[in-house]
């Protein structure tokens, strides 16, 4: 099943990866140093974030590092501000109705 | 004229949380009606070219608006919003989601909370928005612009002829 945005950084400790990686690209070892955290909870992790596309692996040598993919994220609030159009366009059509309908109040 | 009037739109990402603020130049008694009443409703909760169609609305708890967004092309996207809460007025709740044309719903749908305050003339209308996942938020998107892929002329004669 393809991976929800909303609930891949719902979660705190993606959050904390993706505000760390979106400084520096790190190895999913460096991630699991940084968090305190087994190797197998930090690659649970890296395959929500993965799958929804937030962050892209690339291999450097014999090592993967992890890049965080701000398109994605431009992407997810490029969504959002079509949402908030779509709303303005509501309201402001809320706004005809009500000065037409006023005066039988 | 309109434009002093406040439109605050917050995103929570991490709390799954849209949160929209809006002031209307009338009466809350007046904006209630707009919010709660099914033919007040299907006149302006589609952005233009769309339009709204309610099927029915029981405007009570457990009571439903089963309704449609309908684009030009005559697309019908059906949307059933079952009241949870109603103090009249000033706070009404619901939950929302998308459905078949006879009224199966695919869950899981999101929260809506509507509030509703007045001062001076002005009535404040805060909505929240909670979404299990974002998925769902983005259907939200797709009924309001399904089948919105005219061309922008196409659009322009169509404005004019509803103007």
């Amino acid at each position: 099943m393809k991976q929800d945005i909303f609930q891949a950084i719902a979660d705190p400790t993606r959050r904390a990866i993706l505000t760390l990686i979106a400084i520096q690209a790190l190895t999913p070892n460096a991630m699991a140093e940084k968090f305190d955290m087994t190797r197998q909870a930090v690659s649970k992790h890296i395959k929500v974030l993965h799958e929804c596309e937030l962050i892209k692996p690339e291999q450097s040598g014999r090592e993967i590092y992890y890049h965080f993919n701000a398109k994605k994220m431009q992407e997810f609030d490029h969504w959002l501000a079509q949402f908030r159009q779509n709303w303005e366009t509501q309201f402001n059509q809320l706004d005809q109705l009500l000065t037409t309908i006023k005066p039988q109040e | 004229m309109n434009n002093d009037l406040l439109f605050d739109f917050n995103v929570d990402k991490a709390a799954k949380t849209v949160y929209i603020t809006r002031e209307f130049n009338a009466g809350q008694s007046l904006v209630w009606d707009a919010f709660t009443k099914a033919e007040l409703l299907d006149q302006w909760v589609a952005p233009a070219p769309m339009r709204a169609k309610t099927k029915y609305m029981n405007f009570e708890v457990g009571g439903r608006r089963f309704y449609a967004m309908i684009s030009p092309d005559g697309q019908e996207r059906w949307v059933v919003q079952e009241f949870t809460s109603i103090t009249p007025k000033t706070n009404f709740k619901l939950y929302n989601a998308f459905a078949d044309k006879d009224e199966n719903r695919e869950l899981p749908g999101s929260d809506w909370d509507y509030n509703f305050s007045e001062q001076n003339g002005i009535t404040k209308v805060d909505i929240t928005i909670y979404n299990e996942s974002f998925e769902r938020l983005e259907k939200l998107l797709e009924g309001f612009t399904i089948g919105f892929t005219m061309s922008l002329q196409n659009l322009e004669e169509l404005l004019a002829t509803l103007s």
